[in-house]
């Protein structure tokens, strides 16, 4: 099934400069429709007022960090299955176990380039 | 440290000393003087370790040293931020101004400012070294804010160096930028101050 460019696509990052980056990156891949968040609670309050096709989240961000998003997303029963990316320089091996048992969908590490982040998003989204 | 905690540890202190009283004392073999002459060894101890701790000043660690790193330090990453943020505003130009470009100079342009975008993903990753960086300095901070508690020493409010605790001497005192936003002169000034010494 062709991807659909037009999916409404959540960026989360602490970090201005982050946001810009792959909002930028995801521009340039053909998706549009980016919106951004600075920490999770203000994902997940976006999150449960809109349908977004997918989600690429930082870990490291307080209040909430990307993976207690990740989590309250998988609970949210309509969104169990969602898209999950998780965008981190937390590069050790219990955090990506950590990442997988709260169901990410794939783990990119910083600092990435834009092929890597076009690789895993066709691994989750599939070819586009 | 609490001042709870501070009676709790001299509290505990006084009974240790008082322990090893009743228990000296209890041996028969053992002067009343003997006694004293080790109580007031053990003072001795005492006032020379805090002696020794004053002289090294270590109430400029958490007073003067600290906030002054952690200053710069945070200065590093709001000057980082705002010229990432410079470089990424010229990269938006740059590929808007690609659009009105045949595909292979179009192609040529993107493909060059997604390496610069890429790159830019340093301020993120620097950012967040240096942001644990300060957390560690604050924790020592607190540490030594701590002991000093323990031994009575007074800690200093942020004060930040003084000319005082400078050693250089001659042109080699000019150099201590880069200078904080509130403690520089804007370029304006400068040329202004110019224009008056000359």
């Amino acid at each position: 099934m062709a991807v659909d460019k037009n999916m409404n696509v959540l960026i989360v990052d602490d970090y201005k400069t982050m946001l810009r980056i792959i909002g930028n990156l995801l521009k340039q891949l053909g998706f549009n429709n980016v919106d951004e968040a600075t920490d999770g609670s203000m994902a997940l309050t976006m999150f449960k007022g809109k349908n977004y096709g997918l989600v690429i989240s930082d870990w490291n961000m307080e209040p909430m960090s990307g993976l207690d998003l990740l989590k309250q997303v998988r609970a949210l029963p309509s969104n169990a299955n969602v898209p999950f990316v998780m965008v981190t320089a937390e590069s050790k091996t219990e955090n990506v176990i950590a990442a997988k048992q709260a169901g990410v969908s794939n783990y990119i590490v910083k600092p990435f380039n834009a092929e890597t982040l076009k690789t895993k998003l066709v691994s989750v989204l599939g070819e586009f | 440290m609490s001042e709870d905690k501070k009676e709790i540890g001299r509290d505990k202190v006084i009974h240790l000393i008082n322990s090893v009283i009743e228990k000296v004392g209890a041996a028969d073999d053992i002067s009343r003087e003997h006694i004293y002459a080790e109580l007031q060894d053990l003072h001795d101890v005492i006032e020379a370790t805090r002696a020794d701790i004053s002289a090294t000043r270590m109430t400029d660690i958490s007073g003067k040293y600290i906030p002054t790193a952690t200053d710069e330090l945070d200065a590093v990453v709001a000057a980082t931020e705002v010229a990432t943020g410079t470089i990424m505003d010229a990269c938006d130009a740059i590929t808007a101004y690609a659009e009105g470009l045949d595909s292979a100079h179009k192609d040529f342009l993107v493909g060059e400012v997604t390496k610069v975008l890429e790159a830019c993903s340093f301020q993120d990753i620097t950012g967040q070294r240096i942001t644990k960086v300060v957390r560690s300095l604050k924790t020592i901070d607190e540490k030594v804010t701590s002991l000093l508690d323990v031994l009575g020493e007074r800690s200093p409010g942020k004060t930040g160096l003084t000319e005082d605790d400078d050693k250089r001497t001659g042109d080699a005192r000019l150099l201590n930028g880069p200078q904080m936003a509130d403690k520089a002169i804007s370029q304006d000034d400068i040329d202004k101050l110019l224009a008056d010494l000359f």
